[in-house]
């Protein structure tokens, strides 16, 4: 009881100062030096019409660079978490606990209609996917995105048929190929114009075209790419282990 | 309805934003079920988001897209900060990797357990 008024103490403190924050605030009503600067001259440096991707993959590129990591290590620390190949005498418990829990539960198969749906629309949701961080640095979206959209692909295949293979020697390849082409791309930058992860490695091109602004769009295909097999692998991760017949 | 009118739109999305945090902080803080906790974090997570998205917006600004809606010239006036709106979408993927995580040892645990709830795993308390 004591712990809960303490909870309720603390959250009251906090919506305290919340509210002078939100009392207090005034709209900006033009832009800070920074965004001032991005916005004059980004489109001319970089020629990404997109300032959001020329400050994710070109300004702070560095950071970028390191978010892709963090994702990678957390889908490594899901991999190893929910790790399908096990000792049999450590986790023979385990083992029979999910034997037990496996008859219990009841596993429907997928209806006609979610199959036949996942039949006709996985390879348009792909190619939206593609589309979206091919596109990244002239309209709203990117590699993240369009890795995203890839792997709402993968869960859609999931739901649908459960037992489908999706084979890991695959996305491992094609995910360290990427992450290790996106950092040849930043060395590149360093050896070839100004600086890591510089886009003006190659040509600007004719600014509002797809391909132009320098290494942006390929950056993003490599980061698509990545974000997309690595959320597809997380999710095959939680899928129910030997999921057998159905 | 005038006074309605007039509070700004970038307002109402911070206040949503704090709201949301409080909300998640709670859950975190008195839900005893794994998966609650979960939400409550992703809850704080969405409302951070949205405060920061709202304090980089710019009265009648538009996205940061410089095209033909947007001439290059007149692009420092009508543009809305796109730093933290570059600064969110690196937070929105941290968020999903740390939700990930959360959510592989919750299905450890409950494997190890057969429970979600935390009081059941005492022995790491201290």
């Amino acid at each position: 009881m004591i712990k809960r008024l303490f909870i309720f103490m603390m959250l009251l403190l906090l919506a305290l100062i919340f509210f002078k924050l939100a009392s207090n605030y005034t709209e900006n009503t033009q832009l800070s030096k920074l965004g001032q600067y991005y916005a004059e001259k980004g489109p001319q440096e970089l020629g990404a019409p997109n300032l959001v991707t020329a400050v994710v993959v070109t300004y702070r590129g560095l950071d970028t660079l390191g978010e892709v990591t963090v994702l990678f290590i957390s889908a490594a620390g899901v991999g190893l978490l929910l790790r399908r190949t096990r000792r049999k005498q450590d986790d023979e418990d385990l083992e029979q606990g999910d034997r037990a829990e496996e008859t219990a539960g009841v596993h429907k198969p997928a209806s006609e209609i979610v199959e036949t749906a996942t039949e006709l629309l996985l390879p348009m949701v792909i190619l939206f996917g593609i589309y979206v961080f091919l596109n990244g640095h002239l309209s709203p979206g990117g590699g993240f995105q369009g890795g995203a959209i890839i792997a709402s692909g993968t869960m859609f295949l999931l739901l649908a048929l459960p037992e489908s293979h999706i084979s890991r020697l695959l996305i491992a390849t094609i995910e360290s190929l990427s992450g290790f082409s996106y950092v040849v791309v930043g060395v590149l930058g360093v050896i070839l114009a100004g600086g890591f992860l510089d886009n003006r490695i190659m040509d600007l091109g004719t600014y509002g075209s797809l391909f132009s602004a320098g290494a942006i769009p390929l950056i993003y295909v490599f980061v698509g790419l990545k974000v997309g097999f690595e959320l597809s692998a997380v999710l095959d991760r939680f899928r129910k282990e030997d999921t057998g017949p159905l | 309805m005038s006074i309605i009118a007039d509070i700004p739109v970038s307002l109402i999305v911070l206040c949503s934003g704090l709201g949301l945090i409080l909300i998640g902080l709670w859950g975190m803080l008195t839900q005893r079920n794994m998966i609650r906790m979960i939400v409550g974090f992703s809850l704080t997570d969405t409302g951070i988001h949205m405060v920061m998205v709202s304090i980089g917006y710019v009265t009648g600004g538009t996205a940061p897209i410089i095209n033909d809606a947007v001439p290059m010239a007149e692009a420092a006036s009508r543009i809305v900060d796109p730093v933290p709106s570059a600064l969110v979408l690196t937070a929105i993927v941290i968020g999903l990797g740390v939700t990930a995580v959360m959510l592989s040892f919750a299905v450890r645990i409950y494997k190890a357990r057969k429970t979600l709830m935390i009081d059941e795993c005492t022995e790491s308390k201290w």
